[in-house]
């Protein structure tokens, strides 16, 4: 039984001074067997073996982790949320997250931050208006908040934006989701596991999976460093090493994994209330509550599984936001790092079936997973609970590179996720 | 980051180079006769590889020919880089 959190817990555990805080989850050695085991120990991992517990009462189930529990692209992201998306199915997908997130502080007793600060999409050229004009109405249709701003209402609501027309790539307008904002990304982790832990999932740090074991056509169990585990069911969700699971179970998946970057600077006063994306000159900046400037960067263009990027990505995001944000010329940075993400040929994600049955995978977010955690959780939990997708994921399968019949958001969403 | 030898230019810097991805997907001799099932493995399915991976690259903004490359995408050690038509290594 977990302890709630709330003001009283705090004034308690203070007077104790903080020494006898419950922990946040067990630290279990695996079973024999499990109904289910979750491969990746990330958000979206915990969100789903969350959801499988909670919903579809699977309450004999695992998630194991090769390191330690989101400490990969949950712990490396710039934490922007957002369901701004153009096609219907991605809009419904990310819609679905966004209204989780309104509740989910709420919902798990554990304060994610979650902050609907808003989140401007800038145009730079003719071709920007048009497309982020069309996505606004597109949007409005399905029922996404979503407005168009003229220059002088971008400079209005972010007035350290440089709106001048001479410079490289002129701001001529841009979107606004108000709905839209960020997240505490280690809180989400952190509370989905220990709400995961208190319905008895068992959360297993430390614990690569070295193989599937499969007899036929169905999953048997997985060998792991901790010995085997027999299960009949498997979800896998592990990013940008998603392809290297496969290969274990002799499946090839539409991916390629590459890294992107984020930076982070010196911490200041408040200067930016919101999140500025743009996708034109790949810049997008928030700052976070200690006061960091989270600025992201893009993917280097080859495979890579070295969790650091090149130079000249970093630089060429700095220059566009030097270049908006005049009064950022003096800041320094404090921290660059890189994730490895899975990009697929559609820049849409898999939550799918497999032709092995009891192999699932949840992959192919690439560079903006972060914003669909509670509703890819609860999807991929559906999917693995029943054998079938719900409704929402069900464009989301593996089969669409057969059919044809892909969600191409290239290039269609504000692509710098 | 890092240098790649072009077989035509010499030792450059990676950015002078664009990736074209997986090396040696041949494209298919009949293309009327291939299923659904053999296109999305012709255009979409990818090895993925972590570790020595066989792959396509460009000079792009050099003498802008292709070729061959033998990496390791786990650490980017550039295992060997041989001409476009060229038998590949042995791993």
């Amino acid at each position: 039984m977990r302890n709630k959190y709330s003001v009283f817990s705090l004034i308690k555990n203070a007077l104790s001074y903080h020494e006898n805080w419950q922990r946040a989850w067990r630290d279990p050695a695996p079973k024999k067997e499990y109904d289910a085991v979750i491969v990746g120990g990330g958000g979206h991992g915990l969100a789903t073996a969350y959801y499988l517990a909670k919903k579809h009462n699977m309450n004999n189930i695992a998630v194991v982790e090769k390191g330690w529990i989101g400490g990969g692209n949950t712990g490396r992201n710039t934490t922007i949320i957002r369901s701004n998306y153009l096609w219907d199915a991605s809009a419904g997908l990310y819609d679905h997250a966004l209204k989780i997130w309104e509740g989910l502080s709420q919902e798990l007793n554990y304060n994610v931050m979650f902050s609907q600060r808003g989140v401007m999409n800038l145009a730079h050229n003719l071709q920007d208006v048009r497309d982020l004009k069309r996505r606004t109405h597109a949007n409005r249709l399905n029922g996404i908040d979503a407005v168009y701003l003229s220059t002088e209402e971008v400079k209005k609501f972010c007035p350290i934006i440089n709106t001048s027309p001479d410079i490289r790539y002129p701001v001529l307008g841009g979107t606004l989701q108000r709905r839209a904002g960020t997240a505490r990304h280690d809180a989400v982790a952190w509370g989905y596991a220990r709400a995961a832990d208190a319905m008895g999932v068992d959360i297993i740090q430390n614990c690569e999976v070295k193989g599937i074991k499969r007899n036929g056509d169905s999953v048997e169990g997985i060998e792991t460093t901790k010995g085997f585990i027999k299960t009949k069911k498997v979800g896998v969700v592990a990013a940008g090493h998603s392809s290297v699971i496969a290969n274990m179970a002799g499946l090839r998946l539409p991916l390629e994994s590459k890294p992107l970057q984020a930076l982070v600077s010196e911490p200041v006063k408040p200067i930016i209330d919101t999140v500025v994306m743009s996708n034109a000159v790949h810049a997008y900046v928030s700052q976070s509550d200690k006061g960091e400037l989270v600025i992201g960067a893009g993917t280097d263009d080859y495979v890579s599984y070295t969790q650091k990027g090149s130079h000249q990505i970093v630089e060429g995001t700095l220059n566009a936001i030097l270049e908006l944000y005049p009064i950022f010329s003096r800041m320094r940075m404090l921290r660059q790092w890189g994730g490895i993400v899975d990009i697929c040929p559609d820049a849409s994600p898999i939550l799918s079936k497999t032709s092995i049955k009891g192999l699932y995978f949840n992959c192919g977010w690439g560079t903006g997973g972060f914003k669909a955690t509670p509703g890819s959780g609860d999807l991929f939990a559906h999917t693995i609970a029943n054998d079938e997708p719900h409704k929402l994921n069900a464009a989301f399968n593996l089969n669409r590179f057969v059919s044809g019949d892909l969600v191409d958001e290239h290039g269609a969403a504000a692509v710098a996720h | 980051m890092f240098l790649i030898n072009c077989p035509y230019c010499g030792e450059r810097d990676q950015q002078e180079f664009k990736a074209g991805g997986e090396a040696h997907i041949d494209r298919p001799k009949q293309p009327t006769e291939l299923s659904d099932d053999e296109w999305a493995e012709y255009l979409f399915m990818r090895k993925n590889i972590k570790g020595v991976q066989f792959e396509r690259w460009n000079h792009a903004h050099g003498c802008r020919k292709w070729f061959n490359m033998v990496r390791d995408t786990s650490n980017d050690e550039i295992k060997a880089i041989y001409k476009m038509g060229e038998k590949p290594p042995a791993q």
